[in-house]
């Protein structure tokens, strides 16, 4: 189930550039942890610990923040991240069915990575694509006017 | 130079992945056929009609063609930019136009719609400055530091009647005012971009459609107000808009709209971006301060207002999008102009992005006090496959359901409150007789349980009993009490959470009790879902207008379907896991889900 961060020291040399032009503008913590997500695909304990250091913001509540917020997270994610629009426009038109299609096939539930690191199920906020409700997406591909079928024959795609 | 032809791609949410490679084909054909400075194809922002897409309109002559793909396009231009004839069976096709050439604006869809806040969405490229400042970009910010001081500034948007657009529709002009009137070194103005109502879209499809038009309105609040710097607060969720909101900055600052000295008046004024963290909250301005700071998005007590302390401790004027975009074009048409549209105490327009069961999944714009009827049935086209119209939810998740019998209500901020609704953002859900208001109300409640932030009890542990009941009925353990310990907790919830975000949300809880009862009585004393949609609740059968394809049968995934072809089938409800695998694949909708008795009901009422 863990999958392990890739934190290289490459990677934390453009962190430090990142958070040397966040640290000139009011607020730099949420740019900064924007940065990290995006560099490491995840903020985990060490890193939230550099942040800290360099932008002189304790730990607890730099993890508070990180914790806040749904778009950081503190564990990597999998190698596809499927995500399943839960606006209202897809939910009347049967994205619940849809998720509970992708959970069942994946044997997970929301927020969860699979055994093999291959897939994260996310549910997700509207996307404003609600012109082709429901919506999923994978890896930032939208599949509109989704089916349980559909769904079904994507994922197996994506298993091979 | 004025090109003779040009052609406009939608570049909308949903349009967009589609429209760069027809925009590219019909730049392969321009250039092998050396009309470079004769034909024009670029992508624009959303054209509203997002069910149908993507869409292209060829000027001159406004023709618009939908649901066209890249193997269209070289038809398209041998026919229509070669030889000016139109592909009659590409053209869009409303349900009311039909087989009839007209031009964009005669469309029933666009006929009845008064476009102010999107009146450059999907008419210039979104990418150009010199496409809005052609289309008087820039003008309204020119004439106010020019000619106007800060007070007529404000005094002309008060006149306006112009209210905000992000929900609490609070007269803009008076929240300037405040801004304006409190004294300090230094003032933020602030524009909230986070726009996290589920189904609402308008905000997503202005910055991606029309972004410089945002940066004018920020600039002339700062000169009203005496502020220098503005934060524009968007989800990340919108990826596209903070890439053209980055290009558009980047042209306003090189040609000096923006930053110092702005129209040689001694005003300086410069737009920063800020990105959200897919946090609803942060669409309550104090939270949404409390987010650009560096802080967990929680809100905070007021007062002291934004308008005395908002933004680093400083005042603060926070204003949606859509109000932003109102804001030029009431200074280069006055606001007795824009005060003459819409209602007395609602004047505008109001753009809504209509979604669910309805045919015309999409953007509009109408001016206030259009019914929802014709906003539904009329420019919406009404439902699809002939169901039937059950309700309509305005407001997201602090909204309510609108009935039938309402429906000829003029839509305005004071009216959808007096129904139990709100305004919202604008996000419109129309819902047929397949969709279970128990488990919409299960839905929202689901959303703000997620999303709120915590802070005040009766908000984070007071909405999850309520969910904890909602689930309770939709799984036939609920009983007749379980809605009276709803209907206290809602009120509690209400008048107890510091935030909007707590006080409206039991609002989808309290106005599904009042207005259908009769469906949460139905799941707690006979055990059975209306709509056929909560799962422990409902049995797959096969009707009698079965054809006996055998579809469902091959495609069962447990083998429950029997039956020989040409003839009715049968589900063996031991076996049936309820996937659904056979009715979102049945030819005929021969397989329903709803109990008897309440298909009689629905087949009556079509």
């Amino acid at each position: 189930m863990e999958t392990k961060v890739d934190i290289t020291n490459e990677k934390i040399d453009l962190l430090y550039a990142e958070m040397e032009k966040h640290k000139q503008k009011s607020g730099p913590l949420m740019p900064t942890l924007h940065s990290a997500q995006r560099i490491f695909g995840c903020i985990p304990i060490e890193i939230q610990k550099i942040i800290s250091k360099e932008l002189d913001i304790s730990v607890a509540r730099i993890n508070g923040v990180v914790t806040f917020y749904g778009h950081f997270s503190v564990v990597p994610k999998g190698k596809n991240i499927i995500s399943v629009c839960l606006g209202t426009a897809c939910y009347v038109k049967g994205s619940g069915g849809i998720l509970d299609t992708v959970s069942h096939e994946l044997k997970i539930s929301v927020g969860e990575t699979t055994d093999d690191g291959l897939f994260t199920l996310e549910g997700t906020r509207c996307i404003g694509a609600c012109g082709l409700a429901p919506v999923f997406m994978i890896n930032g591909e939208v599949y509109g006017n989704a089916s349980v079928q559909m769904v079904k024959d994507i994922i197996a795609k994506y298993k091979t | 130079m004025l090109d003779r032809m040009h052609i406009l791609i939608c570049g909308g949410p949903d349009c967009k992945d589609k429209s760069i490679p027809i925009r590219d084909a019909f730049k392969a054909n321009i250039k092998k056929h050396h009309l470079e400075n004769e034909v024009s194809a670029v992508i624009t922002g959303c054209f509203g009609l997002c069910a149908l897409g993507p869409h292209i309109l060829i000027y001159p002559g406004e023709i618009l063609y939908s649901g066209v793909s890249e193997e269209n396009i070289q038809e398209i231009f041998e026919e229509h930019v070669m030889k000016n004839n139109p592909v009659e069976r590409l053209l869009y096709r409303g349900k009311f136009d039909r087989m009839k050439l007209k031009n964009r604006s005669e469309l029933t869809f666009f006929a009845q719609q008064e476009r102010i806040v999107l009146r450059n969405c999907g008419t210039i490229n979104p990418l150009d400055i010199n496409e809005y400042i052609g289309r008087d970009g820039y003008m309204a910010l020119a004439k106010v530091l020019t000619e106007m001081t800060p007070e007529e500034v404000i005094s002309e948007v008060k006149k306006s009647g112009l209210r905000g657009r992000g929900g609490g529709g609070f007269p803009t002009g008076l929240k300037w005012e405040f801004a304006k009137k409190s004294i300090s070194d230094e003032k933020y103005v602030v524009c909230n971009a986070d726009e996290g109502d589920p189904g609402a879209f308008m905000d997503r499809a202005v910055l991606e459609g029309d972004p410089h038009t945002v940066l004018e309105a920020m600039a002339i609040c700062g000169y009203a107000i005496g502020s220098h710097t503005g934060y524009i607060y968007i989800r990340a969720e919108y990826p596209v808009a903070v890439e053209r909101l980055e290009i558009a900055i980047g042209q306003a600052k090189k040609l000096g709209l923006l930053g110092k000295n702005i129209f040689e008046s001694g005003f300086d004024f410069d737009i920063e971006i800020r990105l959200g963290a897919g946090a609803f909250v942060c669409g309550e301005e104090t939270a949404l301060m409390a987010s650009i700071e560096g802080e967990r998005g929680m809100p905070r007590k007021k007062p002291p207002f934004p308008a005395v302390k908002g933004l680093f401790g400083k005042p603060t004027n926070v204003n949606n999008v859509e109000t932003f975009a109102n804001i030029p074009p009431i200074f280069l048409k006055g606001a007795d102009w824009f005060k003459s549209i819409g209602t007395e105490k609602s004047s505008g327009t109001k753009v809504f992005a209509l979604g669910g069961k309805i045919a015309n999944t999409g953007l509009l714009e109408v001016p206030m006090g259009t019914t929802l009827r014709e906003v539904i049935f009329d420019i919406g086209g009404g439902i699809p496959n002939n169901k039937k119209f059950k309700a309509v939810q305005t407001g997201g998740p602090s909204g309510g359901c609108i009935t039938e019998e309402m429906l000829d209500t003029p839509i305005d901020f004071d009216n959808l409150i007096a129904l139990g609704s709100m305004m919202g953002s604008g996000g419109m859900i129309v819902m047929d007789e397949d969709t279970c208001m128990v488990d919409v109300a299960r839905f929202y409640l689901e959303f703000t349980v997620d999303e709120s932030c915590g802070k005040c009890t009766p908000c984070r542990e007071g909405t999850k009993r309520m969910l904890d009941i909602l689930n309770r009925i939709c799984q036939g353990r609920g009983n007749l009490d379980d809605l009276n310990i709803l209907e206290r907790l809602a009120r509690i919830i209400k008048n107890s959470s510091l935030c909007g975000l707590g006080q409206t949300a039991p609002n989808p809880v309290l106005s599904t009790l009042k207005y259908f009862k009769d469906e949460y009585i139905a799941h707690v004393t006979d055990k059975v879902c209306p709509a056929g949609v909560c799962s422990k609740l409902t049995k797959y059968v096969i009707l009698d207008n079965c054809i006996g394809c055998t579809k469902c049968a091959k495609n069962c995934p447990v083998g429950a379907i029997t039956g020989n072809v040409k003839e009715k089938h049968k589900i063996n409800s031991k076996l049936c896991t309820k996937c659904g695998v056979c009715k979102s694949i049945c030819p005929v909708e021969a397989i329903s889900t709803k109990p008897e008795k309440w298909r009689a009901i629905y087949a009556k009422a079509n």
